[in-house]
């Protein structure tokens, strides 16, 4: 019966998707409707085919729901390397103009691709990475199988498709221009949809769970899901020109538009980079060093504290613009005051190792999950420096905000997630070990010097253009042209590219590894994947 | 993989949960961690006390110190065109001719008028007034339409073929493709070539010239010198400002070419367009 409902449902969007590629009134939605129709046509045919067959009935109940988890793993390695290698591609780009080659304009030069790459790595790396482990985690904590039977398939299914979306859009020139929030009014519907999913699966599962109590990691992840919900709403209250079209015209405006932006923005970094990997964290490490979590009075305190204060931090984002000074003292208030509590989730995975300290010798997964913490640390203390109005008259538009961000991005979300995805491959696949523990070190030292030559050449660079830009004479007449400062960052701009390509190289031998992992490492003989709660 | 951790002497209680193999321990908070978060809170009372800081119905507090950063740039600024009015006014007063004689009064204007350019002028002249192809190059002694500091002046204030300045230089050259044979095209820019004893077809620049001499020379001249009273470039000098190979040139005379400056008078101050004209005149090709 549900499927004669499935496919009611689904030739309607075909149907639908049909008359929009006939009047669309631009490329990128053109070329969504024929994406959609082509998907929801495949998806037709394939229901219709497994229509009125005997169903074999399984019963899976007691065991985990580990399908999608593989999926998971795989998508967010191919993303990773997909946004390492337009990032790397476009620093060059900043670097050599002439990569913004003539017979792409429009379609691949920097103003395109930079969308591309951030989104690439914060939804489509960090947003699988989130969504796979969160799968993991929350099963493995609750001695439960995910809730909803296939909806996790279809949150799989439905963020990926919302990433390919979001991507051909930009390249094709369907955008909001609005930072992190890029995606137009139809991509960000379908994303709510498959949000809304992905809340009920998270929260339908921690709900049957069998342990009595909810693992820290789960607050985490729940914050996250719950909070980017509502920014994620919130940021994109727009109304479409037509639905015909993708353009659409946000109903904030001014200042005010400005300042949900950043208020979305910054919590985008705050709930997705920061409190979905902090989930992560609070799993991986204390599992991959066999020792308990430092501090339980730690994580409830940091928890609270950070959820309450990371929300009023946005406007440290627009210091010194049309937003009033009050706003701005309070944005850069909580900022500073939200230092500790970032802090909290260092002292906890650093201090979860006190008394396995010689694992960072031997084992590289470890040695990656504690670099990982120690950019956390770092990064969270540049933040709140960053966001004192006096450093941010300096700081603010430089390269420094995104040596900044790289130092967290690559430094933080990227080695705590390589060392997930180095955690999960032989316990999902079913192996005794990796491949290969000198890859991981391989992988571990060129990321780590990719890293520092990224943030050491942005810092140098953001903070020469700073000084450049405020440079006056006697008189009070500017020294320094833009363009004087554009030419004295080149030889920054280079050392960053080669900071990306080591990083990249490091991810692709990550591959390679997982790859020989799932393929040549020794199976694993009795391996428990029935959700039994642990006491 | 619940494996039990590794329990050590000495460990400190847990909290008794496990959850697949997760144990918590149920150390207390480091104390300095605890009192760095409770330093900053204090510290973030009392700054919201001295800031403006919270919102109420109508507006915000205003911070016991009365601090406003729209207040300080004004001052700020204020304070630099306060010192500079003196030399402005006097900029303004001193016949242009004139200003390079005070050596004081011209080391102001030149370092004023740098820092115009390199706000205004140098998206389009470049940071070091090279130019660009369709930019004309700022340092050589090639001028389109007059290199005095008085041509200068006009050219800045009511900009080229501007349609936003009734004053506006303007001059417009014939798009030819519409007007000569394309075999004639091609002789006159042979011709032009030969002008520079740029690599060139003998026949053709022979042929072209007499086409140059029917249909160019009014504006560039009998011998292609050009003319500034009207922006006629000199063809002879081998300077280009759309390029001069033979490609370019072809494109030129086919379709013409039409570059235009804004004006600035709306935009700047007279002390302003004084200062930057100043600078422009002493990069080395002022006449």
């Amino acid at each position: 019966m549900s499927n004669y409902i499935k496919l009611i449902v689904l030739g309607l969007v075909v149907l639908f998707a049909a008359i929009g590629t006939n009047y669309a009134r631009d490329l990128a939605y053109q070329v969504h409707a024929v994406l959609v129709m082509l998907i929801a046509g495949g998806l037709f045919i394939w229901t219709l085919r497994n229509t009125d067959e005997p169903d074999i009935l399984v019963d899976r109940s007691s065991e985990y729901m580990d399908d999608v988890i593989r999926y998971g793993v795989i998508a967010t390695a191919f993303w990773g390397v997909v946004g390492f290698l337009a990032g790397t591609f476009i620093a060059f780009q900043l670097a050599f103009p002439e990569l913004n080659f003539e017979w792409a304009q429009g379609y691949l030069n920097f103003g395109r691709l930079r969308p591309l790459h951030t989104s690439a790595v914060i939804f489509a790396f960090g947003g699988n990475a989130l969504i796979a482990t969160s799968f993991y985690v929350v099963q493995r904590t609750s001695a439960a199988r995910l809730w909803g039977g296939n909806l996790a398939w279809f949150v799989f299914w439905g963020y990926q498709l919302f990433i390919v979306l979001a991507a051909t859009g930009y390249v094709l020139g369907g955008t909001q221009s609005k930072e992190y929030a890029e995606p137009e009014w139809y991509v960000d519907l379908w994303l709510t949809v498959v949000w809304v999913a992905y809340l009920a699966v998270y929260l339908g599962t921690i709900v049957k769970r069998k342990e009595p109590h909810i693992y820290v990691a789960n607050w985490f992840y729940l914050a996250f899901i719950v909070t980017v919900a509502m920014l994620h709403l919130v940021n994109n209250m727009t109304v479409p020109v037509s639905i015909w079209g993708s353009k659409s015209v946000i109903v904030w405006s001014g200042v005010q538009d400005a300042m949900i932006q950043w208020w979305y923005g910054h919590n985008a970094v705050g709930f997705f980079l920061t409190a979905g990997f902090l989930g992560m964290m609070y799993y991986f490490i204390p599992k991959q060093a066999e020792r308990p979590v430092f501090s339980y009075k730690l994580s409830i305190i940091h928890f609270w504290a950070l959820i309450f204060l990371y929300i009023w931090a946005g406007p440290h984002h627009l210091h010194y613009t049309a937003l009033p000074d009050w706003a701005s003292t309070l944005g850069m208030v909580f900022s500073i005051v939200l230092w500790m509590p970032s802090w909290g989730g260092m002292i906890n995975g650093l201090m979860t190792l006190s008394g396995a300290w010689d694992k960072l010798r031997t084992d590289p997964i470890i040695r990656m999950m504690v670099i990982s913490v120690g950019f956390y640390g770092m990064s969270t203390f540049e933040g709140p420096m960053m966001s004192i109005r006096a450093v941010n008259s300096l700081s603010h538009y430089t390269d420094w905000t995104i040596g900044h961000v790289h130092s967290g991005a690559l430094g933080w979300n990227g080695m705590i997630t390589f060392g997930a995805l180095y955690f999960l491959v032989p316990v999902l696949w079913k192996r005794e070990r990796l491949y290969s523990l000198q890859m991981v070190s391989w992988h571990f030292w060129l990321a780590t010097i990719g890293i520092v030559l990224y943030a050491a050449s942005m810092w140098v660079t953001g903070i020469m253009e700073g000084l450049m830009w405020r440079e006056v004479d006697a008189n009070g007449f500017l020294v320094n042209s833009f363009a004087d400062t554009v030419a004295a960052k080149f030889p920054m701009y280079v050392v960053r590219g080669l900071g990306g390509v080591l990083f990249l190289a490091g991810s692709v031998i990550m591959c390679y590894n997982l790859w020989m992992t799932v393929r040549k490492a020794p199976a694993k003989e009795a391996s428990l994947t029935v959700a039994v709660p642990a006491e | 993989m619940s494996k039990t951790p590794e329990k050590q002497p000495g460990d400190p209680n847990t909290t008794g949960h496990t959850w697949d193999g997760i144990e918590e321990f149920d150390n207390p908070m480091p104390r300095w961690w605890l009192w760095t978060f409770y330093v900053t809170i204090i510290w973030a009372v009392i700054y919201t006390i001295m800031y403006p800081a919270w919102p109420l119905v109508q507006s915000a507090t205003a911070g016991v110190l009365g601090w406003s950063s729209r207040e300080l740039v004004q001052q700020e600024m204020v304070a630099f065109e306060e010192a500079n009015a003196p030399w402005n006014a006097k900029l303004v007063e001193t016949p242009l001719e004139d200003i390079a004689r005070d050596a004081e009064l011209q080391q102001y204007a030149v370092n004023a008028g740098g820092a115009v350019f390199r706000t205004w002028c140098a998206q389009c002249h470049g940071s070091g007034a090279q130019g660009a192809t369709g930019f004309p190059n700022l340092l050589d002694d090639a001028w389109l339409w007059g290199g005095t500091l008085d041509d200068i002046v006009t050219t800045v204030s009511y900009g080229i073929r501007s349609e936003e300045s009734d004053d506006t230089r303007y001059s417009e050259m014939p798009a030819f493709g519409e007007i000569l044979e394309p075999e004639e095209i091609t002789q006159v820019v042979q011709y032009v070539m030969s002008l520079t004893n740029a690599q060139s077809d003998d026949a053709a620049a022979q042929a072209g010239k007499v086409v140059f001499e029917d249909n160019c020379s009014a504006c560039h001249g009998e011998d292609g010198a050009g003319d500034v009273i009207q922006g006629a470039p000199n063809l002879t000098d081998a300077i280009w400002l759309y390029g001069g190979s033979e490609e370019a040139l072809t494109e030129t005379v086919k379709y013409s070419r039409f570059g235009i400056m804004p004006p600035w008078d709306t935009r700047l101050t007279e002390a302003q367009i004084r200062a930057v004209s100043a600078y422009v005149h002493q990069l080395g090709g002022g006449q």
